[in-house]
């Protein structure tokens, strides 16, 4: 935990090295980067690590036990290595989470700052965001899902789009703060430009926010792939996906569970790893938070 | 106050309306043709004109919409196009159940939230908070649906603890109904405990650290006095306003419960007519589960400023 007796920073952005070392010291926060450091490694060494195509079925070895000699995960209903399905699937979670990370900042930053610091522009991008708002983050990814149809970059596209709202009302917050304050007044008082503003005083000083929001984000988007996915709504088979994994083997589950534990136990991982890590760095960026869930 | 409520209706009346907009919009934009769907692949092209006539789908969106608008207004929102059922009836017999499922999810969250609240809150730096720490954040990290199925297979299945699926009215049975709604119960509140967790946890820490409890201790009173009366009822304001907001989302989360117990909830209604384009119930269903949501946020705004007066109400809020 952070010490709560620090001085109130006036600049909220820290440096990059005291940022570090406050994570350094926070144990929660180095597991936190430790089991990213492995999730995402196992994602982008999935081709070098598996020892089968995601897809390749064996129909003579189904529901092989793990631990068997070939499969050390076992098999599932058509004889597919899980140890290979997981780690492509986890390479699909990934994926999508980034994306709609990415989908969510470049569309949520820009309109965000627009409407923190234009009251006129602020009226309407504040009512789409409610009306968003207006739905439940599930039901709005369904819904998009539904429309835009399956496969990876639409389910991204979907999440993406989910989590813009939320990415607008930070990033608006701190741009209403940050335009009151001393330094931008002394911007503007030297004939700076609005552009001049939000992208050299005001966008650098959210810039904290924005990325705890993107680890808020990415967790969302990973969970919510899962979930489409084995509503039959995300990634489409036979492309591996963690949530269609638990899909099929929720289907013979009776005959063996083995192959719907260890998706379950990747996603786990994925999202603890995020959590653990953004609510460290929500810490450490700021000594005044008290870490508190949404 | 009357001028604030009144503005708070009038805000949510708006954000309704045009949700349901968007909602009509979007449930045309799904791809996918339903007088196709009912007809089948190899309706002959005038059967399927005709079909469309009748289902009214021929006309210009607009016209569509506010026909469907002014049905809605009388209560009518139509038939589905798979069943024939009336949309109302087939949400009167769902939405009870998923309603239900939510209040007693809800129920367990915050009962078992409080408690880990209080508990991480009074033992700061010890075990009990580690423990109840742990708990939250791997109640958040961990995918509930897939719980969901290990449930199924280890507490109901293999142990025969708990009915692995299916649903009993409490009209019929109250016992049985709490039994049956138990598992998902718990398992749709799991993640919404940890939200309750954290919450008080913070809360509680703010107001024990307060002047007011150091007073209430420096006046000798009780440990337990202190920390019910004084700190958890101060925290109950955020909590509050934290078990409002997620009842909304329990709704839509009971989407995926219902789907892996097998109950006849309005998740499993939503889930139906999104794959079959039944697009009478699918709008009606997703603005439900919505106007709910609007409506549930409304009151907790409400509730919120008769709590806490403090709360003012100014035009652009941060």
């Amino acid at each position: 935990m952070t010490t709560l007796a620090e001085p109130v920073a006036t600049v909220p952005i820290r440096s990059g090295g005291r940022v570090l070392r406050r994570l350094g010291h926070n144990p929660a926060g180095v597991l936190g980067a430790v089991l990213l450091l492995v999730v995402v490694l196992a994602g982008v060494c999935a081709p070098l690590l598996a020892p089968y195509p995601p897809a390749e079925v064996h129909f003579t070895t189904p529901f092989q036990q793990p631990g068997t000699v070939g499969f050390a995960f076992g098999t599932d209903d058509l004889g597919r290595d899980v140890w290979s399905r997981v780690l492509y699937g986890t390479r699909t979670s990934l994926e999508v989470g980034l994306l709609s990370v990415l989908l969510a900042v470049v569309a949520g930053v820009p309109l965000g700052l627009a409407a923190g610091y234009w009251r006129r522009l602020d009226a309407l991008v504040s009512r789409l965001a409610d009306l968003m708002l207006a739905f439940p983050f599930l039901l709005l990814a369904v819904g998009l899902a539904a429309i835009n149809g399956g496969g990876l970059g639409n389910a991204a596209i979907s999440l993406g789009i989910a989590n813009i709202p939320m990415m607008i009302r930070v990033v608006r917050a701190e741009t209403l703060r940050l335009a009151d304050s001393d330094f931008v007044l002394a911007a503007r008082s030297m004939d700076a430009g609005p552009w001049r503003i939000l992208g050299q005083h005001v966008l650098p000083n959210a810039l904290s926010s924005i990325i705890v929001q993107a680890t808020v984000i990415m967790p969302a988007a990973v969970l919510g792939e899962a979930v489409l996915s084995f509503l039959g709504l995300g990634i489409q088979p036979p492309a591996p996906s963690l949530g269609i994994m638990l899909s099929d083997a929720q289907q013979y589950l009776f005959r063996t569970l083995w192959p719907g534990v260890f998706p379950g136990i990747a996603l786990a991982l994925i999202c603890l790893g995020f959590n653990l890590f953004g609510d460290a760095l929500r810490d450490a960026l700021d000594p005044k938070t008290v870490s508190e869930g949404r | 106050m009357g001028r604030y409520l009144f503005h708070r209706l009038w805000q949510s009346a708006v954000t309704l309306a045009l949700a349901s907009v968007v909602v009509f919009a979007g449930v045309r934009a799904l791809p996918g043709d339903p007088a196709l769907a009912m007809a089948g692949e190899e309706a002959d092209p005038e059967a399927l004109a005709a079909l469309r006539a009748q289902l009214g789908l021929d006309r210009p969106l607009p016209v569509q919409y506010l026909k469907f608008l002014a049905q809605a207004l009388t209560g009518d929102l139509g038939r589905s196009t798979r069943t024939g059922i009336p949309v109302t009836q087939m949400i009167g017999t769902t939405l009870p159940v998923t309603v239900q499922l939510a209040v007693y999810a809800m129920i367990i969250a915050v009962l078992a939230g409080t408690a880990g609240g209080v508990l991480a809150s009074v033992y700061r730096g010890r075990w009990p908070e580690w423990l109840a720490n742990g708990f939250a954040l791997a109640a958040l990290s961990v995918p509930t649906f897939w719980l969901g199925i290990l449930a199924v297979v280890y507490l109901a299945v293999q142990l025969g603890w708990f009915p692995a699926s299916g649903y009993v009215s409490p009209l019929r049975d109250p016992l049985r109904a709490v039994y049956y709604l138990t598992l998902p119960a718990t398992i749709l509140g799991i993640a919404h405990a940890a939200v309750v967790q954290r919450q008080t946890r913070s809360s509680m820490v703010d107001a024990l650290a307060s002047d007011y409890v150091r007073t209430a201790r420096a006046k000798g009173l009780g440990r337990a006095a202190v920390v019910f009366r004084y700190g958890l009822r101060n925290s109950l304001i955020v909590v509050t306003t934290v078990v409002g907001l997620q009842l909304g989302g329990l709704i839509a989360g009971a989407v995926v419960t219902e789907r892996i117990f097998g109950l006849p909830g309005i998740g499993k209604l939503t889930l139906d007519s999104v794959f079959t384009r039944d697009y009478p119930v699918l709008q009606a269903v997703v603005l439900v589960i919505t106007g709910s949501y609007i409506v549930i946020n409304l009151l907790v705004d409400v509730l919120y400023t008769v709590i806490d007066p403090r709360i003012r109400v100014s035009g652009r809020t941060l």
